[in-house]
C-alpha cells in the first residue's frame, strides 16, 4: 500500500465516509442526533477514541498478535482495548477536566458499542495500512462521522415541526435524509479511491 | 408467555431492525447480494442463540457490575467461531463480508437481547428468543437485498431473472439505495401497524 497518509485522511472524511459508505456507527447516529449540541459532543468523543484506538490496535496487532501467532483472537483483543481505553479516558477526563467531562461524559460509555470504532480497527488490518496511515484513517473517519451526525442533527431540527406522512416520523425520515446525504457524498467518489 | 408466542412476537411484532431500529449497520452493508445477506443472517442466528443460552445459564453467577464485559466476551467467542468457519470453508464469502463478520460483536441486537431477555429468563426460552430475533433480522436482510440485487444486478441469488436486456441500476449497488430501501420498509411497517416510532 503506497497511499499518502494525507490522501487517506481526506478520503476517510469524504470519499469513503465511515458512516455514509460503510454504514458503521448507525445505531448511536440515529438515536443521539436529535440535538446539535449532543451530536457534537458524541462526535468529538468518537473522533478522539477512534484516533487513539486505531493507533493502539495497530501496535497491538502488529507487535503482539502477529509475532505470537494469535491473529484469530483479534476481535476479543480489539474490543477489550476499546473498552479499556474508553474507561480510562472517562476517568482521566473526569479527574482533569470536569467541564469536558460534563459535555462528553455521558457519551463515552456509548462508544464502546459503537461499531465504527471496531470497524475502523478491522479495516486497518484488512487493508494493511502502515502506522501513520492507520492513525490518519482513524482520525479522518472520526471527523467524517462527526460531519455526518452534525448534518443529520441539523436536518432533523428543520424537519421536527413539519408535517410528515403517517408513520414517517422518526427512523424512516432520518434514514431518507441519510440516503440523500450519501447521494451527495457519492459526488466526491471520483476524486480519490482508497479501497 | 409460551415458546410459540415468544417466537412470533420476536420475528414480526418486535422485529429488531424495523421496530427498534437496532443492528442496522450490517443490515445496510451486506445487503447488496442476497447470498451475503443469508450467510450474515445465519451467522447472527448462531451467535444470538448460543450467546443467549450461555448468558442465561450463567446469569445468576455473573456480578452485576461486570456483566457487560462478560456478555461482550461471550458474544465475541461465538463470533470468532463464525469467522474461522467462514475462512476455512468459504474463503470467498469471508472476503466479501470483510470486517462485517467481526462487527456482529457490536451488533446492538445481540447485546440488546442479552440484556433485555437472556438476563432474566430461563435458558430454553432465551434460545427461542434468540432464534426469533435472528430469524426476524435475516428476513429483513433478505427483503432489502432482494430489492437491491433484483434491480442492481437483475438477478436473485446470483441467478439471472431479467435476462440480457436488463440495464442494471448501478445506484442500487451503491450506499444510498440501502438507506432508501430500509427507510421505505420501516415507513411501510409503521404505517401498517399504526405505530409512531420513538427512535
Amino acid at each position: 500500500m503506497e497511499i499518502n497518509s494525507y490522501v487517506i485522511f481526506f478520503a476517510a472524511i469524504f470519499t469513503s465516509n465511515i458512516l455514509l459508505t460503510n454504514f458503521l456507527g448507525m445505531c448511536s447516529y440515529l438515536s443521539v442526533s436529535r440535538e446539535l449540541e449532543s451530536s457534537f459532543g458524541l462526535g468529538m468523543a468518537v473522533f478522539f477514541v477512534l484516533t487513539v484506538t486505531s493507533a493502539l490496535n495497530y501496535i497491538i496487532y502488529h507487535y503482539i498478535l502477529v509475532p505470537l501467532d494469535l491473529v484469530y483472537l483479534q476481535y476479543i483483543v480489539f474490543i477489550i482495548v476499546i473498552a479499556a481505553f474508553v474507561q480510562l479516558a472517562e476517568m482521566v477526563i473526569e479527574r482533569f477536566s470536569p467541564l469536558l467531562y460534563y459535555s462528553l461524559g455521558i457519551f463515552l460509555p456509548l462508544i464502546t458499542v459503537n461499531c465504527a470504532i471496531l470497524g475502523v480497527s478491522l479495516f486497518l488490518v484488512i487493508r494493511q495500512y502502515s502506522f501513520i496511515q492507520s492513525v490518519a484513517y482513524g482520525a479522518g473517519s472520526g471527523i467524517g462521522w462527526l460531519f455526518a451526525i452534525m448534518m443529520l442533527a441539523g436536518i432533523r431540527n428543520r424537519v421536527k415541526d413539519k408535517y410528515l406522512p403517517k408513520g414517517m416520523a422518526g427512523a424512516a425520515i432520518s434514514l431518507l435524509a441519510t440516503g440523500i446525504m450519501a447521494l451527495a457524498f457519492i459526488g466526491f467518489s471520483g476524486v480519490v479511491i482508497i479501497q | 408467555m409460551n415458546k410459540k408466542q415468544i417466537f412470533f412476537e420476536g420475528v414480526f411484532r418486535d422485529n429488531s431492525i424495523c421496530r427498534q431500529v437496532l443492528g442496522i449497520c450490517s443490515a445496510l452493508a451486506v445487503t447488496n447480494l442476497m447470498i451475503n445477506s443469508l450467510v450474515m443472517g445465519l451467522g447472527v442466528i448462531w451467535t444470538l442463540c448460543l450467546s443467549n443460552l450461555t448468558i442465561s445459564l450463567i446469569r445468576s453467577y455473573t456480578p452485576k457490575r461486570v456483566r457487560m464485559m462478560v456478555q461482550t466476551l461471550i458474544i465475541a467467542s461465538y463470533v470468532i467461531m463464525v469467522d474461522i468457519f467462514l475462512k476455512a470453508f468459504y474463503p470467498e464469502m469471508s472476503r466479501a463480508l470483510g470486517p462485517y463478520v467481526g462487527l456482529i460483536i457490536t451488533n446492538c441486537i445481540i447485546m440488546g437481547r442479552a440484556e433485555a431477555f437472556a438476563q432474566k429468563n430461563s435458558p430454553i426460552d432465551s434460545v427461542v428468543d434468540g432464534l426469533a430475533a435472528g430469524v426476524g433480522y435475516t428476513l429483513v436482510l433478505l427483503i432489502i437485498s432482494f430489492v437491491r440485487e433484483l434491480f442492481g444486478f437483475g438477478s436473485i441469488f446470483g441467478i439471472s431473472v431479467f435476462g440480457d436486456w436488463w440495464v442494471s441500476w448501478s445506484i442500487m449497488v451503491m450506499a444510498p439505495s440501502a438507506f432508501f430501501v430500509l427507510a421505505l420498509l420501516i415507513w411501510g411497517l409503521n404505517y401498517r401497524y399504526r405505530l409512531d416510532d420513538k427512535a
